[in-house]
């Protein structure tokens, strides 16, 4: 089996970071700015960022990958959504181009599809994706044992002692996602925006889709609406967010709240070395729809700070700062008084 | 309606989704077991492993009333495991050789390897390569996700990999998380809930700001407002060679229920008869098959 090409001027103990490349753009501004890993996906359904202008064609790909191997940065293809009953094979054509361009790892979540990578594909290395909610010991060694998984990328309803509890017993490689948007609910086994919009997340690799969102005015204020629904209400002169599906506002019991989660993004810059303790191998940043600026700061922030962690030193204030201005952040599940 | 079709299926009593009281589930499954036409009856504790040890001494009680009755006995697990305690009690709990599971989580499907077994609407089984390795595995049976469609499910029933059953009635689980929603309702710590879940016995609906029903919580699951009802689509179903239906208890007759189904697959019953009876029924919520249509979930569309 292959390995991910490490840059030998780093000790092995080095968190690798992974960075999102949402267009060729993003991923040569994420390998400049440190990434030790980029992840992108095709074009098309067979991923979980599957939006309007996002992703890679097979020779942007391509050039992708020479880039970043030129630099010393790995490349991991998201192929991380269902295949439809009866077409399976997009996704099989997008494991064995991602193989056939020299992808370093391929990002799966279906279980028949880690069985068609490991029997068609064996020297593609398979990641599973976050979407296959493999939350067990038990279960991430049974993807080990059956499909030969070299790492998995937990889903985010576990807590620091418990990921650590986890690696104990696992010998596939840990990623978590540290930086982003954050899903409320285990990951890839939610139907919610389904529900609402009829386009499944698991199957066409969009939530909350922007196809079905619309703004409407509300007295003074403006009501933000997935599939006719109201999420969210703002007053007059309010910045409107985004009506993502979990993090509305709802009435249960005659009782408003933020009833799932509030409109939060994840950010464990600050709790980096409790995270390394945990014996994870890698951080995932998540943001494939984001803009090359905010990319670039991320990736530039984390990378600082996995380098301070290596020198044993503190991290950088300012750089969390700047990192933290504005939105409201969380540790999310990581955390225990989260649940 | 009175021809009779070539094709017939059998009717299943899924897991309960909701944290009733044991008086009321034994009640429930008591009636059950002596007066309603279902062949299949699926027990266990699917949501959240804080509601089992209040089960588990009356499993044993009832499988045996249940089988009496004649019914297929099926036990069901846990949808999303998070810890080594849940996973040990998983463990034990399959150990049973004389039982048939259903796995709601790849770990626990792996402890069945080897065994008969169904795979549950928990389980991301959305295409053959995935039935052709759970198959691989032992199972015989699956009762596809909630959102499948139509044509997903004429595939996979044609395949002949294994058994399909189609969730056919209830409010639909649509997610599962860490979290429990009820917990935070009621503003007590998921780790002191006081089972507060026990509260709704459908479930709780929930409104949008501007006061309408859009979604439903219990526990940690997320549910549909609408209730799934594939009533008018189970001909054309059985056409398509699924094998069982899956009716999801609520606090509603079930004996009347499961009768209306056993009439629509005889064909001596129209399912507008039963579509008429159930809309409204669950705390004032419409019926819903959009899924089935490959369109929103919590839409009714009539059949061409």
């Amino acid at each position: 089996m292959t390995r991910v090409v490490r840059d030998p001027s780093r000790p092995v103990t080095t968190l690798e970071l992974v960075c999102p490349a949402g267009t060729p753009a993003a991923l040569r501004t994420a390998v400049d700015a440190g990434a030790h890993t980029v992840y992108c996906g095709f074009r098309d359904e067979t991923n979980a960022r599957n939006f309007p202008g996002l992703n890679f064609s097979r020779a942007e790909l391509k050039d992708g990958v020479a880039y970043a191997h030129e630099r010393g940065a790995d490349v991991l293809v998201a192929i991380n959504t269902f295949p439809e009953a009866g077409n399976l094979d997009p996704w099989h054509r997008a494991i064995d181009d991602a193989a056939e361009i020299g992808a370093d790892a391929a990002i799966l979540a279906d279980i028949g599809l880690v069985s068609y990578a490991r029997d068609n594909c064996p020297n593609l290395r398979r990641h599973l994706s976050v979407q296959a909610a493999a939350s067990t010991p038990e279960g991430i060694n049974f993807y080990a044992r059956e499909f030969g998984i070299a790492r998995v990328v937990l889903p985010r309803v576990l807590t620091l002692p418990e990921i650590k509890e986890l690696n104990r017993h696992t010998e596939v490689e840990t990623e978590v996602f540290v930086f982003g948007g954050l899903c409320v609910m285990a990951e890839g086994r939610c139907s919610l925006s389904s529900y609402v919009t009829g386009k499944s997340p698991n199957k066409t690799g969009v939530c909350s889709p922007a196809s079905h969102v619309t703004y409407e005015e509300h007295g003074s204020g403006l009501d933000s609406k997935l599939g006719g629904f109201t999420i969210n209400r703002f007053a007059d002169g309010e910045p409107a967010g985004y009506p993502t599906l979990c993090k509305g506002r709802f009435a249960a019991n005659d009782k408003i709240s933020y009833l799932f989660e509030e409109p939060v993004s994840l950010n464990l810059l600050t709790m980096l070395p409790e995270v390394a303790d945990a014996g994870v191998t890698a951080l995932k940043i998540e943001g494939r729809q984001r803009g090359k600026a905010y990319v670039e700061k991320v990736v530039r922030a984390f990378r600082a700070a996995v380098d301070a962690l290596d020198r044993g030193e503190d991290l950088d204030a300012a750089a969390i700062a700047d990192l933290t201005e504005g939105g409201r952040e969380t540790a999310g599940a990581y955390k225990k008084a989260w649940h | 309606m009175t021809k009779t079709p070539a094709q017939t299926a059998k009717l299943t009593l899924g897991p309960l989704l909701f944290n009733w009281s044991n008086e009321k589930r034994q009640d429930y499954y008591a009636r059950v077991a002596d007066e309603a036409d279902v062949d299949t009856v699926i027990l266990g504790e699917t949501v959240c492993s804080k509601r089992t040890p209040f089960q588990i001494p009356h499993w044993p009680g009832l499988i045996e009333r249940l089988r009496r009755g004649g019914k297929e006995v099926v036990l069901s697990t846990l949808g999303l495991i998070l810890s080594s305690r849940e996973m040990n009690d998983m463990r034990d709990t399959v150990g049973d050789e004389d039982l048939y599971f259903e796995a709601n989580d790849i770990a626990v499907d792996d402890m069945l390897k080897g065994r008969p077994h169904m795979i549950g609407p928990m389980m991301n089984v959305y295409n053959e390569g995935t039935l052709a390795r759970l198959a691989a595995n032992g199972a015989d049976r699956v009762c596809l996700p909630v959102e499948m469609s139509g044509k997903s499910i004429a595939v996979l029933a044609g395949s002949g990999i294994m058994d399909v059953e189609v969730f056919v009635f209830g409010r639909m689980p649509l997610a599962i998380a860490a979290r429990c929603y009820h917990s935070r309702i009621h503003k007590v710590p998921k780790s002191n809930c006081r089972y507060v879940c026990g509260l709704d016995n459908d479930g709780l609906t929930i409104d949008t700001l501007d006061g309408k029903p859009f979604l439903a919580v219990n526990g940690t699951q997320t549910m549909s407002h609408t209730v799934a009802n594939l009533a008018a689509e189970i001909p054309e179903m059985l056409g398509m060679g699924v094998k069982s239906f899956r009716i999801s208890p609520h606090d509603v007759d079930v004996v009347h229920i499961a009768e209306q189904f056993r009439g629509i697959i005889a064909g001596t019953t129209d399912p507008a008869e039963l579509l008429d009876e159930t809309d409204g029924l669950i705390d004032g919520a419409p019926n819903s098959n959009g899924f089935f249509y490959d369109e929103e979930g919590l839409k009714y569309k009539n059949a061409e």
